[in-house]
């Protein structure tokens, strides 16, 4: 942990110790753990002077940080009003099939996190799914697979 | 040293002179739409086929930002001429890349790449300027996007960037105040509250410092037009927010781009650092004393934040739960201090009305709504993708002109303006003039331009439920009406489709959402309703039929729908195959059967199948 | 000074003031349950709506955070508009908290006996108010509790649902709570709140278990009262 700890001083330093940017450090950790482990928050608040449950208010609050270990990839299906439109809920049902796993939840191997998103702005390419910083435009439920194949082929 | 006029002249100069080697220029639509498609693929591919017929030196290649028409990526352009290629190496990259190369070196076109039009295809369009889809937008806060380079300011520079700065900071600050109130301009992010006034009264606030926010938390479903400025003419936003820094008296500028918009926040970054280079963003810029910087804040994945109390909150660094706004953010905003906020769009064009004369913009749109507006139009459309548009078109001229119409040929049934707080305006109002107003009539809103066309295969009531699902997850939770109150109406109307709607639903429905609209504590949870009430002010019909006769007429429902195979199926096995749970029997060459107790009505073989044998009933 | 009218009652209230305030000033019945004298308000609950009419419209406003001004022409507590926000608040807070005396006792003054939506019966007690959150951070300074989540599924709680180091075991928060949700127990010297487990300190004097050490030594540090003084209960000190 103890390198850890060098490394969360770091994010803190390169936020300037300001509290108010509590969420871009969050954010940071988040990246580097691919969630934000309780000791991390626990760390920063108490550095910070903040109340330890301030941090877990943010972290339960803001979606794009995760309590819990998330997958290697993550699978983001876009539920935007075109793509629910043009048959999202069918891809999200595709992938919850395949993956075995329900919307937010993680694959036993820890390969896949399926989340949905309400819209990534890319409507025009409705059915929208980013998986991790790749998009994939006009999927349909039978090209779910290919999807999941390409990264499971990358093992 | 302080920048300065003939500074940006030389920097022009010498960036135009550069360009005269070239003679050839290719721009490349590197939004994130045409990114997904590939077009980053078929760029590199172009790149080194330049390099090997030894034309890189004579060809100048323009990674753009997004030209709008995201459907038909990867696009790619050409300077000269115009000639629009569109799909770019979808199905063949390598004779794709070659015909482009023929194209630089004889002028040779490539029909397979041309566009075709929708409803005749066996007509193609050259030009970027015949496509109906273009030539139907006027574009002035987009015109610089997809022609020049987001990530270079020498090339905004080139074209008359940051002049709009220092004629402003040669302007009194009550003068340029006065220019924006007189252009008319309206808040383009949702509520169309008069801009001008908005800066006067934060002018007129006591208290310092002041801040100025730039609203890049574009979360509206289907609406991508704040991140298709932020990604493709950053500079824009930036200029805008230091003349109204300028005007207002601000020192301190933020800039809140929504966290699912890693490009945007890229290219801003890049824009704020090269503006600092060049002292267009620091002390004294221009020579005139005024001091103006911006800092980036990456959102957390909270609708609500979007809202601009919660915005400032999440700026301040705690939960983004939205305050009452009895007191203005412009008297007391971030950190209690008075704080101007406006959206992206809205900045984007400051410098134009400075550039051009509040007169120039005032004679735009119609006479309480000025300007263009940005839209993205998607959905059920042939065209889908960003539009810019005079405000006072035609819903009918947007989506059957500009839009090529409904897919497939198909009846338009409604569209939905304004995100989750608009509403579904249907058929008899098409030849509604687009502004503020108009759409606030309808009961529906502008929001901030998202366009989402439906078709008779769409549910309204399935619709209603989505919106809702969607406000039951981004609400916050702070106000008891938006918290308990949407949830129950999600409950209500996820009855109705599940075929176990009641008598008395729909009433209940009204009432509840009257008084979701009036004791919600901010704007999302007062507009949260506007979703259901508009539906069923214009579509009651189709909440009866759900309810009355368990039926759903756009085959969405689930409960409600059978799937069944006819006679037309010749037994391909195409769908048993592709049946996720196996469902589907029969012996090859004859007709199939589905078993109805094992079928989880996912529809894929409805569209697998070619033969129009699956039928939804 | 402004001088307007509440339901038909000229009144006279300073400018900024709160109309929750006046009104109450004036003894106008107006509902609150977020609201509190030393926590201010915080627009969470909205039972304290009223309908204000200025110059230029007529609208309805929380009257706990809408101050007044010189724009203010009328006040009206008891419109339909107020009424149904009220009524609607109530069923839906009575769903949610079925158990809830106080809230079945404020519905049914609005008509409300029954529900017409599907009870909860994971919230407890509990309306968020935060009013204990505020009382925590505010009052007691320790910020031991915080509302955790978004939207519907919104809880108060310690952070990650576990004891707290930082709660001291003081009980303001349940003494603030106008429902009574929050769970506290004094058995055999321990006090469990929270999920955690405090040791009651003994009066040398009457023998009476009367508060947790932890929040003694915790006023001890803030005030520099010696421990032996804290120790003996307000009863005998």
């Amino acid at each position: 942990m103890e390198t850890d700890r060098a490394k969360l001083d770091n994010t803190i330093a390169k936020y300037g110790n300001d509290r108010s940017l509590l969420l871009s450090m969050f954010q940071d950790i988040q990246r580097e753990y691919r969630y934000l482990p309780k000791e991390a928050i626990k760390y920063v608040c108490e550095k910070l002077n903040i109340p330890v449950v301030k941090g877990y208010e943010m972290a339960t609050f803001y979606k794009s940080l995760s309590l819990v270990p998330r997958g290697k990839h993550t699978i983001h299906v876009c539920m935007g009003t075109a793509c629910h439109l043009k048959g999202a809920p069918g891809v999200l049902e595709a992938f919850e099939r395949d993956l075995k796993v329900k919307r937010g939840g993680t694959t036993e191997d820890m390969l896949f996190t399926l989340e949905s998103v309400n819209c990534l702005g890319a409507c025009a390419l409705a059915p929208l799914v980013r998986v991790d910083e790749k998009d994939f435009g006009k999927v349909n439920q039978t090209s779910v697979k290919n999807i999941i194949d390409e990264y499971k082929r990358g093992e | 040293m302080s920048v300065s006029i003939q500074r940006l002249e030389e920097i022009k100069k010498d960036f135009l002179s550069k360009q005269k080697v070239f003679q050839k220029t290719i721009r490349v639509c590197c939004g994130t739409g045409c990114i997904s498609s590939g077009a980053l693929k078929v760029l590199e591919k172009l790149r080194t086929a330049l390099k090997t017929e030894g034309l890189d030196e004579k060809v100048k290649v323009i990674e753009t930002g997004c030209h709008g028409f995201c459907e038909r990526g990867p696009i790619f352009v050409f300077g000269e001429n115009d000639i629009f290629y569109q799909m770019v190496g979808k199905r063949n990259i390598d004779a794709d890349v070659s015909a482009l190369i023929e194209t630089v070196k004889s002028d040779k076109i490539a029909q397979n790449l041309l566009y075709p039009d929708p409803n005749d295809k066996t007509k193609k369009f050259v030009a970027t300027r015949e496509i109906p889809f273009y030539s139907g937008q006027q574009k002035i806060v987009l015109h610089l996007n997809g022609y020049i380079d987001p990530e270079s300011i020498e090339d905004y520079i080139a074209r008359g960037g940051y002049v709009a700065l220092h004629k402003a900071l040669q302007m009194k600050p009550e003068e340029v105040i006065d220019w924006i109130d007189r252009s008319g301009l309206r808040g383009r992010g949702g509520g169309g509250f008069r801009t001008g006034r908005k800066w006067r009264s934060c002018r007129e606030a006591h208290g310092s410092p002041k801040y100025i926010v730039a609203n890049g938390d574009e979360g509206d479903p289907g609406a991508f037009m704040d991140r298709s400025i932020m990604e493709g003419n950053p500079h824009a936003i930036l200029e805008g927010m230091i003349i109204g820094g300028y005007a207002i008296g601000s020192n301190d500028g933020y800039i809140y781009v929504r966290d699912e918009y890693p490009l945007a926040v890229k290219r801003l970054t890049k824009a704020i650092e090269d503006a600092r280079r060049l002292g267009l963003l620091g002390d004294n810029i221009f020579g005139t004393g005024f001091r103006f910087d911006i800092r980036i804040f990456r959102g957390g994945g909270a609708f609500v934040c979007g809202e601009s109390t919660a915005l400032m909150q999440s700026l301040e660094g705690k939960i983004g739960e939205p305050k009452a706004k009895y007191i203005h953010t412009v008297e007391r905003g971030l950190w209690d201090k008075p704080t101007n906020l406006n959206n992206v769009e809205t900045w984007a064009c400051v410098p134009l009305i400075i550039n051009n004369g509040w007169e120039w913009f005032a004679n735009i749109g119609t006479k309480n709504s000025t300007g263009t507006k940005v839209f993205s139009l998607v959905g059920k459309v042939n065209n889908t993708g960003l539009i810019e548009v005079p405000m006072g078109l035609t819903l009918r001229e947007i989506i059957f002109n500009l839009g090529g119409g409904i897919q497939k040929g198909r009846k338009f049934k409604a569209v939905q303006t304004g995100g989750p707080s608009g509403g579904c305006i249907p058929a008899e109002y098409l030849d509604t003039p687009v502004d503020f107003d108009t759409l606030t009539e309808l009961g529906s809103m502008m929001g901030s331009g998202g366009m989402i066309v439906m078709d008779e295969r769409n549910c309204m009531v399935d619709v209603a439920r989505y919106f809702l699902n969607f406000l039951v997850e981004e609400s916050c939770g702070k106000c008891v009406p938006c918290r308990e109150g949407v949830k129950r109406m999600y409950e209500i109307v996820d009855r109705i489709c599940n075929g176990e709607g009641r008598e008395g639903d729909i009433e209940h429905l009204e009432e509840l959402g009257k008084a979701v609209k009036l004791g919600s504590l901010c704007g999302l949870g007062q507009s949260a309703p506007n979703p259901v009430l508009s539906t069923i002010r214009y579509f009651r019909e189709e909440y009866e039929e759900h309810i009355k006769h368990k039926k759903c007429r756009a085959g969405v429902c689930k409960p409600l729908i059978t799937i069944k195979i006819n006679e037309k199926c010749n037994g391909c096995m195409v769908c048993a195959r592709n049946c996720p749970v196996s469902c589907i029997s029969g012996e090859k060459q004859k007709p199939h059967v589905i078993d109805q107790s094992k079928c989880i009505k996912c529809q894929i073989c409805y569209d697998v199948c070619r033969f129009d044998a699956v039928t939804i009933e | 000074m402004v001088k307007f009218k509440i339901d038909n009652k000229v009144v006279e209230a300073k400018e900024g003031e709160y109309l929750l305030d006046v009104a109450r000033r004036y003894g106008f019945s107006i509902p609150t349950l977020c609201h509190h004298e030393a926590l201010g308000s915080d627009g969470r609950c909205r039972v304290c709506v009223v309908e204000v009419k200025t110059r230029w419209r007529k609208r309805i406003v929380t009257s706990c955070l809408f101050p007044v001004s010189k724009d203010i022409e009328e006040v009206y507590t008891a419109s339909e508009d107020v009424k149904l926000v009220r009524r609607t608040v109530l069923e839906l807070l009575l769903a949610r908290c079925p158990e809830s005396d106080v809230i079945r006792y404020m519905a049914a003054k609005y008509g409300i006996t029954e529900p017409r939506y599907k009870k909860d019966t994971d919230k407890g007690k509990c309306i968020l108010c935060n009013m204990c959150v505020r009382t925590c951070e505010n009052i007691v300074g320790v910020s031991a509790i915080g509302i955790i989540g978004k939207g519907p599924e919104k809880k108060i709680s310690p952070p990650f649902r576990e004891a707290s180091d930082a709660c001291i075991g003081c009980g303001a928060c349940v003494a603030v709570c106008p429902t009574g949700h929050i769970f506290m127990e004094d058995k055999d010297g321990i006090r469990l709140i929270w999920r955690k487990r405090f040791e009651l300190a003994v009066c040398p004097k009457c023998g009476r278990y009367h508060a947790p050490v932890e929040q003694l030594e915790f006023i001890s540090k803030k005030t520099n009262v010696p421990m032996e003084e804290l120790l003996v209960c307000t009863n005998c000190r």
